[in-house]
């Protein structure tokens, strides 16, 4: 048979359609791949979009917000502290100005009312208030409220305050108190805001009144043209100086220079704007000041930084670990599987806080931030696997795979060429649904304690809560500003993932 | 039988696992210096006798054989060391003392969240894609992704400051069953409960869906029953088949989730313990809370997988 067509000879061969070329038809449209595919699915879904557009707002605030702010997590002051949300375009107005509507007895009242009187920092807004009987209402502002205080200074810095005062014609200077007219309780000895005369009265210190219902200073002073023992030579004077024959004096010499009386406001001013020139030129802290007298603001941005930072990173590699290690398991199946799928089971079962702290006590002089790392990439792959495998199960014995064994591939190419492609929605998904649960456990963790990452100018979004618990009655923005933060990045990020799910895997949609 | 070899390779697998974990967890423990924060008046060198005299500076197998045979034999687990307040008490005594709210809190927290959970799942199966399904929906997926921590705050904040029905932090004391000590404990029970009662209405809503496209469902209406009875008597008793374990392992898991909201809430359970323990570095406690939190964790995983078995065949066959 095959001798005798071998011997048939050429010529005697034609083609059996001579005229007309047998081709499939040209495809009209365009090739549209997977990806843009399941792009325009995620477009369509409403909820992800927002979710999305929120996410990148975040992610932009933790960027751009600590370049906006003069305050860096560093930085910390003693007196302006738990200070409330002020932001200067509402300063007029009664939200957002820093101050809070508190009804307070007469005494209290007067304490803060007559503080306003003395340098016009008024810690009563406005100096505006509604009395009613014996309670008084009005706004308390909590940038004012500390008033004067008594500071120990050298005599450096006491000439430099003068100098500053007649450059700026700013009064940072007081009229110091003699220490015998300050008030008995010895609550409120150091207390610089009673510069009248005050009496105790039932444990508590009281304003004594003169005749006409008005306070009566008792600034230290000396009759005009003597000279005081102050070395005030600033030309910047209260009102009321060198009145009635009287001149004040505006501190108290001691062993290392002088005690002195300043407005702590503009006492701030003076130190950020003047002397260390940290371009902080007013106190004003859009999300108010913890209790340890940091802002907010900055330090949110900065907690969500890092937790951005960690979560975005450790998914990252936790996603190549985990392809490679499931799809190994997957591929090859039998034993490999089995001890594989063991080790991924026991160090699936440790509770992550025992990984931690074990890392901790080991690594005892690494930073708390490494520890952290090492941790989640120690057991956070183990998610990212076992998604691969089951991938990788549901496609090795297709026939396609078959077909590319047939030819000749190798595994490494059945793998990465013909299988990993299939799996990589799926992989894209649960490390977009992965990166809120890393960034809830850090801040568990850092919530609980269990981790400290204060160190080294950084802080977490869990520190900053607990530390503002003690105080959530009290100043709740605290706590409200991290909360809020939290629930909007968590919640979008839930709806990103599913959105991306739906357009992945569109036969899961609905199924959560 | 085939039931019984799946259900005993579940649990020896999961034995295996325990052990091994609790068996580099006491590797790891043993291998760091023991840390004696002497009081006032203590001798520190009486403290570190009688450490040594329960061998606790002995080589590390042979601590692992006597810490085994101590528990199995007299069911010690070790004396507290550094712990506030527990200090060389016997840890098992001292975990037991502290057991009491953490459960309660889980028990409480289960009796009000699966009603209302299984309620709002039937509730939206029953209408679904109505407004009602789509409300319930939103709010559960509001529920699952704010985190815990979030809710615990705002429930201190309005309920028991703003509004002041529940004191801030649970009462003291050891009237467990007291109405006062329940109205402490339920702030915390309500910032637990949420999010299992989010993880219980999806989750029926989901199986009561798939139930009610059956056909048996049509059978039962052609049959002459009506909405109401074909619901309850057909659909419901089938979509509880896999709800019923979920249950259980939601009661079992919320364990290892009350740390958070032990914190918060200041309640003297064993979250606290734990947390004291790794602040103070006291390792006969950290042992046996890690393991008691690895145990819930595994439990909770392993009732999922056995009521699976006994659902689905495929799962117990080994999906070959």
């Amino acid at each position: 048979m095959e001798q005798n067509i071998q011997s048939i000879p050429k010529e005697k061969f034609t083609f059996v359609q001579s005229n007309d070329l047998m081709h499939d038809k040209k495809l009209a449209t365009k090739p549209r791949s997977y990806m843009a595919d399941a792009f325009s699915r995620f477009c369509k879904n409403k909820g992800s979009i927002v979710g999305a557009l929120v996410i990148i707002f975040l992610l932009l605030y933790a960027i751009i917000a600590p370049f906006c702010t003069p305050y860096t997590v560093l930085y910390k002051d003693t007196y302006l502290i738990k200070t409330l949300p002020k932001c200067e375009w509402f300063a007029n107005t009664s939200f957002w100005d820093g101050c809070e509507e508190k009804t307070l007895n007469k005494e209290t009242f007067q304490y803060y009312y007559y503080m306003g009187e003395e340098t016009g920092h008024n810690a009563v807004k406005n100096q505006e208030f509604v009395q009613n009987g014996k309670m008084y209402t009005f706004r308390l502002d909590s940038y004012h409220s500390t008033g004067c205080i008594y500071k120990d200074v050298e005599e450096s810095e006491y000439e430099l305050i003068q100098k500053y005062q007649d450059e700026t014609g700013i009064q940072v200077l007081y009229p110091i108190i003699p220490r015998n007219k300050r008030p008995s309780s010895v609550a409120d000895r150091g207390n610089a805001n009673y510069y009248y005369e005050t009496t105790m009265r039932n444990g508590g210190t009281q304003i004594v009144l003169d005749a006409n219902g008005n306070i009566k200073p008792v600034y230290k002073s000396h009759p005009v043209g003597m000279t005081g023992n102050d070395n005030y030579t600033s030309r910047m004077r209260i009102k009321g100086d060198g009145e009635n024959g009287v001149e004040y004096e505006y501190a108290l010499p001691n062993d290392t220079g002088y005690n002195i009386r300043v407005n702590y406001y503009e006492y701030y001013i003076f130190q950020h704007s003047y002397v260390l020139k940290d371009g902080i030129t007013k106190p004003s802290f859009l999300f108010g000041t913890t209790e340890g007298g940091q802002d907010i603001f900055t330090c949110l941005a900065s907690g969500a930084l890092f937790s951005f930072a960690f979560a975005i990173s450790v998914a990252l590699v936790n996603m190549v670990v985990g392809a490679i290690y499931g799809a190994i398991e997957g591929y090859y199946g039998g034993k490999a599987d089995l001890i594989m799928e063991r080790i991924s089971d026991i160090l699936s079962a440790i509770p992550s806080v025992i990984v931690i702290t074990l890392l901790q006590l080991h690594m005892g002089a690494a930073s708390s931030m490494i520890v952290l790392f090492v941790a989640f990439f120690l057991t956070g792959w183990i998610g990212m696997a076992s998604t691969t495998r089951m991938q990788f199960y549901r496609y090795k014995n297709q026939e396609y795979v078959l077909a590319a064994r047939t030819l000749g591939a190798k595994d490494s190419r059945i793998i990465w060429k013909h299988i990993f492609p299939n799996a990589l929605g799926t992989l894209v998904t649960s490390c977009a649904l992965i990166i809120p649960s890393m960034i809830y456990s850090e801040v568990n963790l850092s919530y609980l304690g269990i981790i400290s990452l204060t160190s080294n100018g950084l802080t977490s979004v869990g520190t900053i809560l607990a530390n503002g618990q003690p105080f959530l009655t009290s100043v709740p923005h605290i706590v409200a500003f991290p909360s809020v933060f939290l629930a909007l990045l968590l919640l979008s990020f839930n709806l990103f993932g599913n959105g991306l799910r739906d357009a992945f895997n569109p036969s899961l949609r609905g199924s959560e | 039988m085939y039931m019984f070899k799946y259900i005993l390779k579940r649990i020896g697998l999961m034995l295996f696992t325990f052990c091994t974990i609790m068996l580099m967890c006491f590797v790891l423990i043993k291998l760091l210096p023991i840390p004696i924060n002497a009081g006032l008046g203590q001798d520190r060198e009486l403290l570190e006798a009688r450490l040594r005299e329960r061998g606790y500076y002995d080589p590390i197998m042979v601590q692992l054989w006597a810490y085994i045979t101590r528990i199995f034999t007299k069911g010690d687990f070790g004396i507290g060391i550094n712990m506030p307040g527990y200090a060389n008490q016997p840890v098992w005594d001292a975990f037991v003392s502290r057991l009491p709210p953490t459960i309660l809190i889980n028990i409480y927290s289960t009796i009000i969240g699966v009603p209302i959970g299984l309620g709002l799942g039937i509730l939206a199966a029953l209408k679904k894609n109505k407004w009602q399904d789509q409300a319930i929906s939103t709010g559960v997926m509001v529920m699952i992704a704010v985190p815990s921590i979030v809710y615990a705050f705002m429930i201190q904040y309005i309920f028991c400051f703003k509004l002041g029905w529940f004191p801030l932090i649970m009462k003291d004391g050891y009237d467990y069953l007291s109405w006062d000590m329940f109205r402490s404990m339920l702030p915390a029970v309500l910032s637990l409960c949420l999010g299992s009662i989010a993880g219980y209405a999806r989750y029926t809503r989901a199986e009561l869906t798939e139930v009610l496209t059956g056909e048996y469902m049509l059978l039962a209406r052609t049959k002459g029953l009506t909405r109401g009875q074909a619901t309850v008597r057909h659909a419901l008793r089938n979509a509880m088949v896999p709800i019923f374990p979920m249950i259980l392992s939601e009661f079992v898991g919320v364990f290892s989730g009350s740390l958070i909201i032990e914190k918060v809430f200041a309640i003297p359970g064993v979250g606290a313990l734990y947390l004291t323990s790794i602040q103070v570095l006291d390792y006969d406690f950290f042992m046996l809370l890690s393991g008691f939190y690895t145990l819930i964790g595994l439990l909770a995983g392993i009732i999922v997988d056995i009521s699976y078995g006994f659902i689905d065949p495929r799962i117990r066959m080994g999906a070959k």
